[in-house]
């Protein structure tokens, strides 16, 4: 088996605030191999976009701090990177496209500048030069007209159009790693399918590999070939697509999967259709955490052994990695 | 844009008209009798009553404004009640120094006061940012007077570098021109650098918590690069406006600083004539002052679209 082309481990950001020290990540390990697609998933809050941040060491500072772990790209620890060589990394080698398509776009700033000034950085092109190669991305993901586009401002581009131009600006040099962080969360439904479809694509292009993230199921079954289930700043569950559908072994990728709306396709029975199961209590607050496992105070199946200790992470099958005392003696799951 | 252009000129009008009545009202009614003054003390109310009706004093408030109004419209504006000298004439002799001053102020004020609240937003919370939000306070507290006489005590007493007063106009070589502004134009610019750091430095502040703040530094880019081409040129609308604002406010704060460094310019005129109730003159003035100010604002609201393409008119 080739070197994953990107391994965290025990990667622990911490913000230091006022109240206390948030433990946003703590302590999580994951790998990426080339030209795969990892899906990141977990509720609002779980530390999956401080993750990502924290791997681009882009994480707000102060107050946060990654404290402890590593994170090796290619072989290079970034963490213990030069600013200028985290720089020539960024945007080039591994790059990100975020959540919010109206607000991480500069509004002052023609998109194909935006774009362009990305490939001059890195590929130290002339203005000229580097605003064809703009373009020409414009062309790649789909925006119709692209000369005229370029010489809009995103103010003028709607919501679909605007990520379509964060990918452009994302994949304009061709990155090694694309980490995505909720591409579609924000976007209509008739587009969400589009963007992820234009990503899927780009990514067979170049063979980028993908750290997908989200906390939509669907989007993982369709798209990732791993998956890695976050809770409370911590991995409880990280398996293949299949494997992890198939046989959840965490109470708490299940009660995500009972939560996720189904269409029945029997009219008698969406009739009388059941209520959503959902997960009770809230994500905690990641300050002063009680010791035992996050999960706990909301699972189902939570035993004394739960309260006391963290659950080490634990083998279960080849390839599937489950963090919960009880995951070997859990019922079969029911299936709508 | 040139519709726009043109129907702000237009509105700028009523507003000079207004400015015009207000102040021609103001003056009239206020306490005080030019023809008094002239006459001096030992003057019968006979000789002032000539006097009065020699410069057409004693008409009604409407005739003499209507007269001046009239006069203005033919581009007069009217001749000085004690020097006799054309309005316009007196004006055109003092506005070099003034312009000096105020250009030189904005030029030192923007200069430092803009990167100072970059990097006070920049490194928000440090030793940098506190240092530049007291000195704001401090340049906001001490009147303007106050610092001019400090430093004419240091500069030009102590130190004996540059001269304690007066005014070379430019024809007469650049370094007496500027080693006589210096002084002045820095006791201006430090409330106006006050002013303008603070809100560089909110105004930054908000953009560096931006989205695409964050996407600028996934891409790579260097800090310099982010601050300025990204943050700074978002967060250039307020600052412009302040800049604005506060070329108005200068106007008032030449007026001191021209007293406290016996700079023959509008101030001078302004305050000499407002004491001689010199009526034409101090009219004149603040239709000159009026109309710099409605141009700036003019100015102002063009740089916006410049500035900001989600603005337009």
């Amino acid at each position: 088996m080739t070197p994953p082309v990107l391994a965290v481990s025990g990667l622990r950001t911490h913000f230091f605030t006022r109240d206390g020290v948030v433990k946003a990540v703590d302590g999580v390990s994951l790998s990426l191999a080339r030209g795969e697609t990892l899906g990141l998933v977990g509720e609002s809050g779980c530390g999956k976009s401080i993750t990502a941040l924290s791997i681009l060491r882009l994480v707000p500072s102060p107050p946060g701090r990654i404290v402890e772990g590593s994170v090796r790209f290619d072989g290079t620890e970034l963490l213990d990177l030069e600013p200028a060589a985290m720089r020539a990394i960024r945007g080039n080698r591994i790059s990100m496209i975020f959540q919010e398509p109206m607000t991480s776009l500069n509004p002052v700033m023609t998109v194909g500048r935006q774009i362009a000034e990305t490939v001059a950085l890195h590929q130290q092109l002339p203005r000229r030069a580097a605003m064809d190669r703009a373009i020409e991305m414009l062309a790649l993901v789909k925006i119709p007209d692209t000369r005229r586009r370029a010489a809009e401002y995103p103010h003028q581009l709607s919501g679909g159009m605007r990520q379509r131009v964060m990918i452009a600006i994302a994949m304009a040099c061709t990155p090694t790693i694309l980490i995505a962080d909720e591409p579609t969360t924000a976007l209509d439904v008739t587009i969400q399918a589009q963007i992820l479809d234009l990503m899927l694509e780009m990514k067979e292009r170049t063979g980028a590999a993908v750290m997908l993230i989200t906390h939509d199921l669907g989007v993982i079954a369709e798209t990732a070939q791993r998956v890695v289930v976050m809770y409370a700043g911590r991995k409880v569950e990280e398996a293949s697509t299949r494997d992890l559908f198939a046989r959840p072994r965490h109470p708490y990728t299940r009660g995500l999967m009972t939560s996720i709306p189904r269409l029945n396709r029997d009219a008698d029975e969406s009739a009388r259709a059941t209520r959503l199961t959902e997960i009770p209590g809230m994500v905690p607050a990641l300050i002063n955490l009680a010791p035992g496992c996050t999960y706990a105070p909301r699972c189902a199946y939570a035993t004394g052994q739960c309260r006391i200790a963290f659950p080490p992470e634990v083998e279960a099958a080849p390839g599937h990695l489950v963090a919960c005392w009880n995951a070997e003696s859990l019922p079969e799951m029911e299936r709508a | 844009m040139y519709v726009f252009l043109i129907r702000r000129v237009l509105a700028a009008i009523p507003v000079v008209v207004v400015v015009t009545i207000f102040v021609f009202a103001l003056l009239h009614l206020a306490p005080g009798d030019p023809a008094a003054i002239i006459a001096g003390d030992l003057a019968t109310a006979e000789d002032v009553a000539k006097i009065r009706a020699k410069l057409g004093l004693d008409q009604p408030l409407m005739i003499q404004f209507f007269t001046w109004a009239g006069q203005l419209l033919r581009g007069d504006l009217g001749n000085s009640i004690f020097s006799a000298h054309p309005v316009s004439q007196l004006i055109g002799q003092r506005l070099e120094p003034t312009l000096t001053l105020t250009v030189m102020t904005l030029f030192i004020s923007i200069l430092l006061a803009v990167p100072l609240g970059v990097i006070a937003a920049w490194r928000v919370g440090s030793w940098i940012d506190r240092g530049v939000m007291g000195f704001a306070v401090f340049g906001f507290s001490v009147p303007g007077f106050v610092i001019g006489y400090v430093l004419i005590w240091v500069f030009a007493i102590e130190l004996d570098w540059l001269p304690v007063q007066g005014y070379t106009p430019l024809a007469k070589g650049f370094w007496p021109w500027l080693s006589n502004i210096i002084l002045p134009s820095v006791t201006l610019a430090l409330a106006y650098m006050a002013l303008i750091a603070r809100i560089t430095r909110a105004a930054m502040l908000e953009t560096l918590s931006q989205d695409y703040i964050r996407t600028a530094h996934a891409k790579g880019l260097a800090t310099p690069h982010v601050l300025l081409r990204h943050a700074l040129h978002n967060a250039a609308v307020p600052i412009v406006t302040v800049i604005g604002i506060g070329v108005a406010l200068l106007i008032g704060g030449v007026v001191v600083t021209e007293s406290v460094f016996a700079i023959p310019g509008l101030g001078r005129l302004t305050v000499d004539a407002i004491l001689r109730r010199d009526y034409p003159v101090i009219q004149g003035i603040i239709l000159v002052f009026s109309g710099a100010y409605v141009l700036v604002n003019l100015i102002v609201d063009m740089l916006y679209t410049v500035l900001d393409p989600r603005i337009r008119y």
